[in-house]
C-alpha cells in the first residue's frame, strides 16, 4: 500500500521477438500526487509509449512479460482481471490521448457522437444525456458547441486535437496520459493546445502524464520530470531542479541538444545511438555514449536517492 | 562572405487551378503569391512558416519541379522561367534537394552505392570517377567505414543515416544550391542537431547556398544567416537571423517566437498569447494584409483594405506591415 495517489513500482513489459524478449519497460518506478503533471521525456524507442500502453493496459499481442504494481489511490491495478480493469479503470479513471490520434477520428460519424460514445458504452447513459455532456466538454476545450454535429474532415488539425482531448475528458478521469499530443500540429496550434491543457489543469484536479521527446515542450506542463533511456527511468526530479541542473549524464546531453531561442548557446548532439533492448548489457545502458564513463559502469548502476524527490540511476552519484 | 547573388526571385507566383461548385467554376489556390528575394553565394536562408504557408511549394518551384505561374527565377544570371532542356539539365546539376522523409526519398531496392551513382550515370561520369566521388561524399557525411555502407540498402540504416545518404546524393554533383525541405522534422531531437551541424559544415566547406525550409524557428539560429518568414503565400518579414530573433517586427513573427518554449520550469505557469483563428484560405485570401483578421494591432480601413508594402525598417530588416509605414528608412 502506498500513501501516494499514483505509485508505479517495478513495472516490466517485454515484447516477444524472434531474437528474444525486447525489454521496452524494464523496472520502472515513480510516484505522483493528485493534480500533478509528470513529463516523461526521452528519444524514440526508449519505451515511453510502451509505458503508457502498460499503464492503460492497451497491450499489443506480442507481450511476453507484464508485471509489477500500479497503485491508484492505494489499490493495485495490476491485481485486477482484464474484465474488471476494462470496466472500472480503462478510459474511466485513466484515459489517454494517443499519438497522432487526430487522424483516428471516424470520418463518417459526427464528432459529437464519437465524443459521447464512451459514456453510452461504459456508463450506459442514454444518447441524449451523453450528447448534452459532449456539448459541455466541447465548450470546456474551446470548441463551439454547435460543432458536435460536424464531421472530423470539417475541422482543422487544432480542432481535431481538441476533440480528442474532449473524448479523453468526458468520463471525468483522474489521470490523462498525453502521448506526444502536439507532434503533428503547427507551432501556434501547439501553443494553443498547451494553453488549453494548462487551463484544464488549473480548473480541475486532473493529473497528466505528458510523453514527449521535446524537452522545451515538456516544461510547458511538467511539475515533475522523468527521463527515460533504453527502457528505464534514469532520472526523476521536480521541474525546478531538473530544468536548471539535470544530473544524469544523459539528461545533461539531452538538455544540451535543445536549440534555444533566448539563450546564446550552441546545441550539441549526443554521439552514437541507443542500444538494442534485446539482451541489453548488465551495466549502465548509456555507458557507450557517456563522456564520464568509469570502469564501474559495466556493473548495474544503482538508483541513487538524493532526497527531495530526486532520483538518478548513475554510478557518479553513488556514495 | 561574398556578396554575389546566386539566385534571384522576382515576384514569383505559383497558383494551382481547381474546379469548384456545380458549374465547375475555376478558382486558384495561391500557394506562392508574389515572392521576391535574392540569395548570395555561400549563404543560408531559413524559410520559416506553418503548414500551408507555401514554403514547400516555393522550394519546389525554385528547383524547377513546379512551373511558376508568373515571375522570374534567375540563377547565375540566367532566367530559368524560359528553360530549354539543355539549360534545365545544367540547372539540375547545380541544385540539390534534401527531402523531409529520407526513407521515402531513397529507392528501397537500390544499394547506397547505386543510389549515389545514379545522378552521375545520368550525367555520364566515368565508372572510376563515380566510385571515387561516392566514397568521398560518404566520408563527407561521415558514413564511415564507407566500404560497409556502400553495400547496404536504405532499410538497413537508421533515420539519421538515411538522411545522410540523401545529403550525400544532394551534394554529389557539386551543386551550388541546396534546398533542404524540413530535413530533420522526422528525426529525433538529438539527431536533428547532428544533421543540421553536418549541413552547416558542408555549406562552409563548399561555399554552398542553402535554403532551409522549416516550421521550427528554434533551429534557425545556428544554421542560417537570414530568416524569411512566410504567411499565406507571401514573405512577410526578412532579416538577418540574430536580429530577427532579438527584434521581430511583424505581429505574426512575434506570435511565432512567443509560442516556442525554451526548457524552463516557469513555463508551466505562463499562458502564451496566441493570435486567434487559423491561417486563411489560399483560394480567397483576406483583402489587404493576409494576417489582418487575426492581428490584434490591425488598423481598420487600412490593414483590411490595402496590401502592406515591404518596408525596410532597419538596415537589412524588412517587413510587410502597415504598423511600420512611418518608420521607413
Amino acid at each position: 500500500m502506498s500513501s501516494e495517489f499514483l505509485e508505479v513500482k517495478d513495472l516490466y513489459m517485454y515484447y516477444r521477438t524472434r531474437m528474444g524478449p525486447l525489454q521496452a519497460v524494464d523496472g520502472v518506478s515513480f510516484t505522483m500526487k493528485q493534480g500533478e503533471t509528470l513529463a516523461l521525456i526521452g528519444e524514440s524507442g526508449c519505451g515511453k509509449s510502451s509505458l503508457a500502453k502498460a499503464m492503460i493496459r492497451l497491450l499489443p499481442r506480442n507481450v511476453e512479460v507484464f508485471r509489477g504494481h500500479i497503485y491508484l489511490d492505494g489499490e493495485d491495478l495490476m491485481e485486477m482481471s482484464e474484465d474488471q480493469f476494462r470496466k472500472t479503470v480503462q478510459w474511466q479513471r485513466i484515459s489517454m490521448v494517443a499519438q497522432a490520434a487526430l487522424n483516428s477520428l471516424n470520418p463518417v460519424i459526427k464528432v459529437g457522437e464519437q465524443v459521447a460514445e464512451p459514456l453510452i458504452v461504459h456508463k450506459e447513459v442514454d444518447k441524449k444525456t451523453a450528447l448534452e455532456k459532449a456539448r459541455e466538454v466541447f465548450s470546456l476545450v474551446g470548441i463551439p458547441e454547435t460543432f458536435v454535429d460536424r464531421y472530423s474532415f470539417e475541422l482543422s488539425g487544432g480542432m481535431r486535437q481538441r476533440t480528442i482531448i474532449a473524448m479523453a475528458l468526458i468520463m471525468n478521469p483522474e489521470i490523462i496520459i498525453l502521448d506526444e499530443p502536439t507532434s503533428a500540429l503547427d507551432v501556434l496550434t501547439q501553443a494553443n493546445i498547451m494553453n488549453l491543457l494548462k487551463k484544464i489543469r488549473n480548473e480541475s484536479n486532473i493529473s497528466f502524464i505528458l510523453i514527449t521527446h521535446d524537452v522545451g515542450l515538456s516544461s510547458e506542463l511538467a511539475d515533475k520530470v522523468a527521463v527515460m533511456y533504453a527502457g528505464q527511468i534514469v532520472e526523476l526530479g521536480d521541474a525546478e531542479s531538473f530544468y536548471s541542473s539535470p544530473l544524469h549524464p544523459y539528461s545533461q546531453k539531452l538538455m544540451a541538444s535543445v536549440p534555444t531561442l533566448r539563450q546564446d548557446k550552441t546545441p550539441e548532439y549526443i554521439p552514437g545511438a541507443p542500444l538494442s533492448l534485446i539482451n541489453p548489457p548488465e551495466g549502465c545502458r548509456f555507458a557507450d555514449r557517456c563522456a564520464s564513463r568509469m570502469d564501474i559502469c559495466s556493473k548495474k548502476p544503482p538508483l541513487v536517492d538524493l532526497g527531495e524527490g530526486r532520483v538518478v540511476r548513475c554510478w557518479l552519484y553513488a556514495k | 562572405m561574398n556578396n554575389e547573388a546566386l539566385l534571384v526571385l522576382k515576384d514569383l507566383r505559383k497558383w494551382y487551378r481547381i474546379k469548384r461548385g456545380f458549374f465547375g467554376r475555376t478558382e486558384y489556390i495561391r500557394a506562392v503569391d508574389g515572392v521576391s528575394f535574392s540569395l548570395n553565394k555561400g549563404e543560408a536562408i531559413s524559410l520559416v512558416g506553418e503548414s500551408g504557408s507555401g514554403k514547400t511549394t516555393l522550394g519546389r518551384t525554385i528547383l524547377g519541379l513546379e512551373k511558376p505561374t508568373s515571375g522570374e527565377i534567375i540563377f547565375e544570371g540566367k532566367d530559368l522561367t524560359s528553360l530549354d532542356s539543355k539549360t534545365l539539365a545544367w540547372y539540375r546539376r547545380e541544385t540539390g534537394f534534401v527531402q523531409q522523409d529520407p526513407f521515402g526519398a531513397l529507392p528501397p531496392f537500390m544499394t547506397i552505392m547505386r543510389i549515389l551513382e545514379e545522378p552521375m550515370i545520368i550525367n555520364k561520369v566515368s565508372k572510376k570517377e563515380r566510385r571515387e566521388r561516392v566514397y568521398r561524399a560518404l566520408s563527407e557525411v561521415r558514413l564511415t567505414p564507407v566500404e560497409d555502407f556502400v553495400k547496404k540498402y536504405p532499410h538497413m540504416l537508421s533515420g539519421g543515416q538515411q538522411q545522410r545518404v540523401v545529403i550525400a546524393r544532394a551534394i554529389i554533383l557539386n551543386p551550388k544550391l541546396i534546398i533542404a525541405d524540413e530535413p530533420v522534422s522526422m528525426l529525433d531531437a538529438s539527431v536533428r542537431i547532428e544533421i543540421l551541424t553536418l549541413l552547416r559544415e558542408l555549406q562552409r566547406r563548399h561555399n554552398l547556398s542553402i535554403i532551409y525550409i522549416t516550421h521550427d524557428l528554434s533551429t534557425t539560429r545556428y544554421f542560417s544567416e537570414w530568416i524569411y518568414v512566410m504567411y499565406a503565400g507571401k514573405i512577410i518579414e526578412k532579416s538577418r537571423t540574430k536580429e530577427l530573433l532579438k527584434n521581430p517586427l511583424h505581429p505574426y513573427t512575434k506570435a511565432l517566437l512567443q509560442a516556442i518554449p525554451d526548457p524552463d520550469a516557469k513555463n508551466r505557469f505562463v499562458f502564451r498569447e496566441i493570435p486567434p483563428g487559423e491561417p486563411p484560405s489560399l483560394v480567397n485570401p483576406p483583402k489587404g494584409c493576409r494576417f489582418n483578421p487575426r492581428c490584434v494591432f490591425a488598423i481598420k480601413g487600412l490593414c483590411d483594405e490595402k496590401e502592406p508594402p515591404e518596408i525596410e525598417v532597419e538596415k537589412d530588416h524588412l517587413t510587410s506591415c502597415w504598423l511600420y509605414a512611418d518608420s521607413k528608412k
